[in-house]
């Protein structure tokens, strides 16, 4: 029956890990504008990057061994 | 300017035909009606030269993902502004204190950007490098309407990247107060730790509570009863003291300023459901309640949490510095003009005031004409004419040609600041009278206190073991979790539909506050006029019939405000083609139409002398150089004004205090219930007693004010409202700030604010029903933890969800709930 209380203290710890992580996340400002971030990801990134993507299409297809 | 009319068939043929030769479009950058002219330019109409141009920038720069991302994401240019003038960003003095740093030639800068609104806006400020490649990367705080730009000094200079977001139409907000930066908007992020700690918590004390409300196998349960009621204990003790933190501060201070605050009952029962539930686990007599503990936090943070989601980038309190330019510019002897910052204005030195600046200290007119418009200051609507020797006072703002001014007291000591620190002296509390939320949590702690008393004592002779027990119970089960949600929620709520409908306010007890006025104090010059837009009075005008469409069409190459009024109040169809037409700033204009010679303007440019036939503020007319009369100009009333006075003047008594003469008498007499009730030329001071008088006959006073002379009043009345054309500039310090183009809502918004009041009471019921259940629970010794692990919740987020809604159909009943666009 005690094995129960050392996974507790297991599940526990791994729980702060993600407490942690909610911190940090407050503390580097990811909670100051919560609007601007819900539509950041819907930009596309176009055209200007055209010449710079098909360069880099380029060297993708040249190395296909390259980790992904 | 390329003029053409719409020629398809559209919404606006089909539905509404029209019979003009000129169609209303919607301009395809701002949304807005085409009123006089369109503009087509690619193949899309624009409602003005402004909006044109912005498009032609994004067009030719690649960036014409703005327009697809929102619908209309421009914001018209009406201010009039057009080529503000940004040279005094290259004194190297400004831009230290501007900029945030600067290093090795690149340097970064936060900008206040007011015509933020959108997430159009959002991208075209983060992809300003596609309009100009020196922009190294920029980034947009949306909530606090502030973006960030890193640029290279070589490519770009502040002052060229100002005037790049000017020309889109995104100007910065430079003022003298933004530019000390010694304030500092930092957010509370003390609040999300909370947070995160109290759901943390409460999620694992449940997970940890749980096996205790099944029955199971004796050995088994009191093994966990010890060893989770321990983990209970060590995960209390951070949710209590850490998240629970701010409840007891505050109840400490009310209690030491002798007050009752709605924390009290909240920090006893915090500290109840600890305490007996640490002795509970440590001596083995029961599982504890610190689940309830855990929740009853959470529940009560997040209803903190969402009180505090108020508009971060509206000020409140604006220093009279805001009103102020942040450079002037400095004669000297030679003639030679140079950029000063306004902190080194001296006595003695000669400054330019070029059209439409403000003086900033109390100076001489040394060369020039002044026409200086006084009307913020002291709400006379009429520019006063000055002549060289004669003394202008700070806070006026030059309304015509450039002139030059000798300074004679330094800024700190102008009129401006006197009168602006002499308001700010009225007496005034956060508190004009108590809340009721305050009234109630003093009766609310009083008896549960006795009660908790009163039944300690009678269980103390039945079975003394159980006193304590039921003592405590009382203290946890009727912690007004509930009663204290009702506020950011309905308050809150209420607050959150005025600020989608252009009403800010301050603070929530404010919607109380407004809930329970009975008299009204407007004043004119501003705030039932509008500012920039006049109407035209053609009686004195003395011309044929025909002649009225050919000065039309002169007036209608001018965007001067008069031109357009005079446009848009002679009758006509079609606009004659007109030739040879000439502008000349703050005189009139002329222009040949239908073979004859039309000037319209001051009276010195039209008649060649001055004239005492019409008031200030007359149009004068000549055709073929015979003088034909004059129009009188008049500030247009706000949209629905007549509609609003009738129905406040039903509910309210209603007063008016204006700094301007009493010319308006006849027109607004109709609406106010006695003489007595309209009152002129008011001082500041004058406006200020009035409002304390009618303080000291027990009415409850809301007072409307746009102007510097109005802050006094503003202060003393018991709800202050500040209506502004443009919510960001300086405002007078007030209790809400309202936008002017919605001031037509004001009736609705102070029936909401009633109805929310009534809402607030319902709902306080409805928490002591539930108060009602827990305590005979508790009362009778029966208040065991699941019961109250179940109770606590099911009212807090039963209230929750009550008060939401009911808010909803509320602000619904009065059409607030689609809000407006920007």
């Amino acid at each position: 029956m005690n094995v129960i209380l050392i996974l507790v203290g297991f599940s526990l710890m791994v729980a702060l890990v993600g407490l942690a992580a909610f911190f940090w996340s407050v503390r580097t400002g990811q909670y100051d504008d919560p609007y601007s971030s819900s539509v950041r990801i819907l930009f596309d990134d176009e055209q200007p990057e055209e010449s710079e993507s098909k360069v880099a299409d380029a060297t993708r297809s040249a190395s296909p061994t390259k980790k992904i | 300017m390329n003029e053409a009319y719409h020629g398809n068939i559209g919404y606006f043929d089909y539905f509404c035909p029209m019979t003009e030769s000129e169609v209303h479009n919607r301009c395809f950058h701002c949304g807005e009606d085409c009123v006089s002219v369109t503009i087509m330019f690619e193949e899309k109409p624009f409602c003005c030269q402004g909006c044109q141009m912005v498009y032609a920038i994004l067009s030719s720069s690649n960036s014409g993902e703005y327009y697809k991302l929102s619908e209309y994401p421009g914001v018209k240019n009406s201010t009039g502004e057009a080529g503000k003038r940004y040279d005094f960003l290259d004194n190297e003095e400004i831009k230290k204190e501007i900029l945030d740093f600067s290093d090795n030639g690149v340097s970064r800068v936060k900008f206040f950007i007011p015509n933020i609104h959108c997430s159009s806006c959002i991208w075209l400020l983060e992809n300003l490098h596609r309009l100009q490649p020196g922009i190294m990367r920029s980034g947009v705080h949306f909530t606090k309407k502030e973006a960030t730009f890193t640029f290279r000094e070589s490519e770009i200079t502040l002052r060229g990247l100002v005037e790049l977001l000017a020309s889109v139409n995104y100007a910065p907000y430079i003022s003298l107060e933004s530019v000390d930066k010694s304030r500092n908007k930092s957010v509370n992020r003390g609040l999300y730790y909370r947070l995160g700690v109290a759901g943390f918590c409460f999620g694992n004390i449940m997970l940890f509570s749980f096996p205790s409300y099944l029955a199971v196998d004796d050995s088994v349960e009191q093994f966990i009863r010890q060893n989770f009621g321990i983990l209970n204990i060590i995960l209390g003790i951070p949710v209590a003291f850490y998240s629970g933190s701010g409840f007891f501060i505050s109840a400490y201070r009310g209690l030491k300023r002798r007050f009752i605050s709605i924390d009290l009952p909240i920090a006893i029962g915090i500290m109840a459901l600890f305490f007996r539930s640490a002795y509970e686990i440590i001596s083995g007599t029961g599982p504890g309640f610190m689940d309830s503990l855990a929740g009853l936090l959470f529940f009560l943070l997040i209803g903190k949490w969402y009180q505090g989601l108020t508009y971060q980038a509206l000020s409140f309190e604006r220093d009279y510095r805001s009103y102020f330019p942040v450079a002037v510019t400095l004669v000297s002897d030679s003639g030679e003009e140079s950029i000063l910052p306004l902190k080194n204005l001296r006595t003695g030195m000669r400054i330019l005031i070029r059209n439409n600046e403000l003086i900033p200290a109390d100076s001489i007119l040394i060369k020039g004409e002044g026409s200086i418009d006084y009307s913020f200051v002291s709400g006379e609507s009429e520019p006063v004419k000055k002549i060289e020797g004669q003394r202008i006072y700070a806070g006026g703002k030059q309304a015509g040609p450039a002139i030059e001014v000798l300074v004679e007291k330094e800024v700190t000591q102008s009129r401006l600041t006197e009168i602006w620190n002499q308001e700010q002296g009225a007496e005034s509390g956060p508190n004009k009278w108590e809340s009721l939320i305050d009234v109630i949590s003093r009766y609310f702690t009083a008896i549960i206190l006795l009660l908790a008393l009163v039944t300690g004592i009678i269980w103390w002779f039945i079975n003394p073991s159980q006193a304590a027990l039921v003592v405590t119970s009382i203290l946890i089960v009727a912690c007004p979790c509930a009663l204290a949600m009702t506020l950011p929620f309905s308050f809150g709520g209420a607050m959150r539909v005025f600020g989608r409908n252009g009403f800010y306010i301050k603070r929530s007890s404010v919607v109380e506050a407004l809930s329970r006025i009975d008299t009204i104090v407007l004043d004119k010059t501003g705030t039932l006029t509008k500012n920039h837009d006049l109407e035209a009075n053609l009686d004195h005008l003395d011309l044929p019939e025909s002649y009225l469409a050919l000065i039309r069409s002169v007036a209608r190459h001018s965007t001067h405000p008069m031109s357009l009024a005079v446009y848009q109040t002679l009758p006509g169809m079609n606009t004659m083609p007109v030739s040879g037409f000439t502008e000349y700033p703050s005189k009139g204009i002329e222009g040949t139409a239908g073979g004859h010679l039309f000037r319209l303007g001051s009276d010195e440019f039209v008649l060649g002398s001055r004239s005492v036939a019409g008031a200030a503020g007359s149009l004068y007319v000549s055709a073929d150089g015979k003088p034909s009369g004059y129009i009188i100009l008049k500030h247009k009333y706000r949209e629905g004004m007549k509609d609003v006075l009738n129905s406040l003047g039903r509910k309210y008594e209603l007063h008016l205090l204006s700094g301007d003469n009493d010319a308006e008498f006849e027109a607004l007499i109709g609406f106010f219930p006695s003489r007595e009730h309209l009152n002129f030329n008011q001082s500041p001071l004058d406006k200020l007693n009035y409002v304390r008088k009618l303080k000291a006959e027990g009415k409850r006073v809301m007072m409307i004010g746009d102007g510097l002379n109005d802050a006094g009043a503003l202060h003393e009345s018991d709800c202050g409202i500040s209506i502004a054309d443009d919510v960001y500039h300086f405002s007078p310090s007030c209790d809400a700030i309202l936008e002017s183009r919605q001031f037509r809502k004001l009736d609705s918004f102070l029936r909401l604010s009633k109805n929310s009041r009534r809402i607030v009471i319902a709902s306080m019921m409805f928490s002591f029903f539930y108060n009602l259940i827990g305590l005979s629970f508790a009362v009778t010794g029966n208040l065991t933890p699941i019961v109250s692990a179940i109770l606590m919740p099911l009212s807090s987020v039963s209230v929750i969800s009550l008060i939401t809604i009911a808010i909803y159909l509320a602000a619904g009943r009065e059409g607030l709930n689609k809000g407006y666009s920007v």
